[in-house]
This record gives structure tokens, sequence and C-alpha cells, in this order.
């Protein structure tokens, strides 16, 4: 197995899985709410959900993250908040995230 | 916000290749905080023992690697279906919550742009077309190039993953593997809307943290989360 160019049939079944599941969460939110018309509630409410589902994806991953996880994005927000710049923010707090893992 | 414009003067969305190149030029530097990412994938899936061929397969038509990387890791061989079937539709759930605030731009799109675009969805391009949208943009050609800027650099990473997979391996917990997380974190500050996004963001991340307490090990508190956050803005009202 492990060969380069191979195509396994199980393999492949699998990925076709994986691929149809994923469209379909790509696609079926929006399928499902574009018949509605948004209302004044839920305006506010799609407004408010990209910050939100960001900070529900961060909050758990740093509180199970240690000292690395939480310097590494401490320096991020404020590179970003200083610069504007999310590179410069990626870079910084990936580079202070391995200053951090090389002191340990 | 959009909100405050009136609808019948609002110009109509249009999908130029100016709007591409404007997403692609975008993304290209959030493309440095994917590429550890997608060498992990590509490694992980030289370890369970993906073909080249089916590593860009898996790459190109799935794109969403935090599933990928669930389904890699409860991998078997022959290869199983229910699991990473359900690995892919559980942890990238969350998609379903961007269509929607995309609609602005998707409602406009015709046949293969609208399938497409619909593809290159990923948490990195919806932030950034969000943050657009939020500047009055109207290109969804914007969408579209943050997304093949990233989908690109995805399949490149990925697939030097795969072929060095054998002589170079990182251990799991390696800082490089930060620059995901760093990704997301650094798109939270433009994200950030003023005092209004207090309630939301607080709500956001306390039902998280109990929801990940709650049902360790599935990316439920995600959704959870971000649903109890704009609920709760929502219901205080106003925009």
């Amino acid at each position: 197995m492990a060969g380069m160019m191979g195509l396994e049939g199980a393999t492949v079944a699998a990925i076709a899985a994986m691929a149809v599941a994923t469209y379909a969460c790509r696609a079926g939110g929006y399928w499902l709410l574009r018949r509605l018309h948004p209302s004044r509630f839920l305006r506010a409410m799609l407004a408010a959900l990209p910050g939100a589902l960001f900070i529900a994806f961060v909050v758990p991953a740093l509180a199970a993250g240690g000292a690395m996880q939480w310097a590494g994005a401490a320096a991020t927000l404020a590179m970003v908040a200083a610069t504007g710049n999310v590179a410069l923010g990626i870079i910084a707090g990936t580079g202070t995230a391995w200053v951090v893992w090389a002191l340990r | 916000m959009a909100e405050t414009e009136p609808p019948a003067a609002a110009p109509p969305v249009i999908f130029t290749a100016a709007g591409i190149r404007h997403g692609m030029r975008r993304a290209a530097w959030l493309t440095i905080g994917m590429a550890p990412f997608g060498l992990a994938v590509g490694m992980l899936s030289e370890r369970h023992g993906l073909s080249l061929a089916e590593t860009v397969l898996m790459n190109a038509l799935v794109f969403a690697g935090t599933s990928q990387i669930v389904a890699l890791e409860h991998w078997s061989h022959p290869a199983p279906l229910i699991g990473p079937l359900v690995a892919a539709f559980a942890v990238n759930l969350r998609m379903a919550l961007m269509g929607p605030v995309l609609a602005p731009w998707l409602d406009r799109l015709q046949g293969w742009r609208k399938l497409a675009t619909l593809h290159l969805v990923v948490d990195h391009s919806f932030a950034l077309s969000v943050l657009e949208m939020q500047r009055g943009g109207r290109d969804a050609g914007f969408l579209f190039g943050a997304g093949l800027a990233l989908w690109l650099s995805w399949l490149a990473a990925s697939t030097v993953g795969r072929l060095a997979g054998g002589v170079l391996a990182l251990p799991a917990g390696h800082p490089l593997f930060f620059a995901a997380l760093a990704a997301i974190v650094s798109l939270l500050v433009p994200l950030w809307r003023g005092r209004r996004d207090l309630l939301p963001w607080v709500v956001a991340g306390i039902v998280a943290l109990l929801v990940a307490r709650v049902a360790p090990g599935s990316s439920w508190y995600i959704i959870a989360g971000a649903l109890a956050g704009s609920l709760a803005a929502g219901l205080r009202g106003g925009a």
C-alpha cells in the first residue's frame, strides 16, 4: 500500500463520503435559511455570529492548552492590535509559542 | 453594518476577476498559518497508508483540515467508511452557520460560481469575507478568490507533507502547529465590532467551555457557543 498513484476502492469511498458530508455542511445552512426573510432579530444574530463562532473555537482550545498557547495567543492579539496585520500576528504568536516551548 | 444602508440604493452584488484577485491577495498572508496544518495532514496521510493520489484527492475534495485529522487518526486498512463520514459531518457542521451570513453574496451567484464558491468556504475565507462585507464590499468574487488562495496553498502544503512524511516528522505538540490556532486568533481583532460584541463573545466563550467539558472529543462546543453568543445578541436587539 501507500504507493504514489494508487487508488484503493475503500479509500476513495471514504474520501467521497467525507467530501459529500463536508459539502452538505457548507451548502446546507445556506440552503435552509435562504428562503427566510431575515427579521431584525435574525439580522442581529447573523451579524454577531462570526465573532461568536471564532471565540467558541478559540476559548476551549486555549483552556486545554498550556503556557505555550496562552503566550502565543496573547502575542498574536497584541501584534494584530498594534499593526492591523494578521500575518505579523501569526508570525509573532507562533514565534512566541516556539520560544516558550524551547524554554520549558 | 449593511443594515444601515437603504436597500434600494445598494449597488448590486457582482462577481469579477478583480474581486477574485483582491480576495486572493487578502488571503495570501493567512496561508502562512495554514501551511503547518497542511503539512501535518499530509504527514498523517503518509503514516496511515494513503497514496499520493489519494492524499491529493482528499485535500482537494474535503478541504477541511481538522475533520481530516480526526478521520485520519482513526484510519485503518482497508479504509473505514462510517468513522470518516461522521467525523466530517460533526467537525464541519460549524460551516453550516457560515452560509447564512454570506447569503447576501451567495444569493446573487448562479451555476458553477455558486457551487464552487460554497466549496471554498473555510474559516479564514469566511472571516475575511465578513470583514469585506462590513466595509461595504459587493464583489462576491472576493470570497471565491480568498477560498481559492487557501485551497491552492492547502493542496501544496499537504502534498509536501505527504512526500516528506517518511523523512521528517514533527511531534504532535510542536509549536509550528500553533500557527493554525494563531491564524484564527489573529482574526478576532478585526472581527471585534466594539462594546456591543462583549455580550455575545462572553456568552459564546462560556457556553463553548461548558459544552467542551460535557462532550469532550467532539466539536459541538463550537456550534453551541456560536449559537448561544449570537442568540444573546439577537435577543438584546439592535444590530
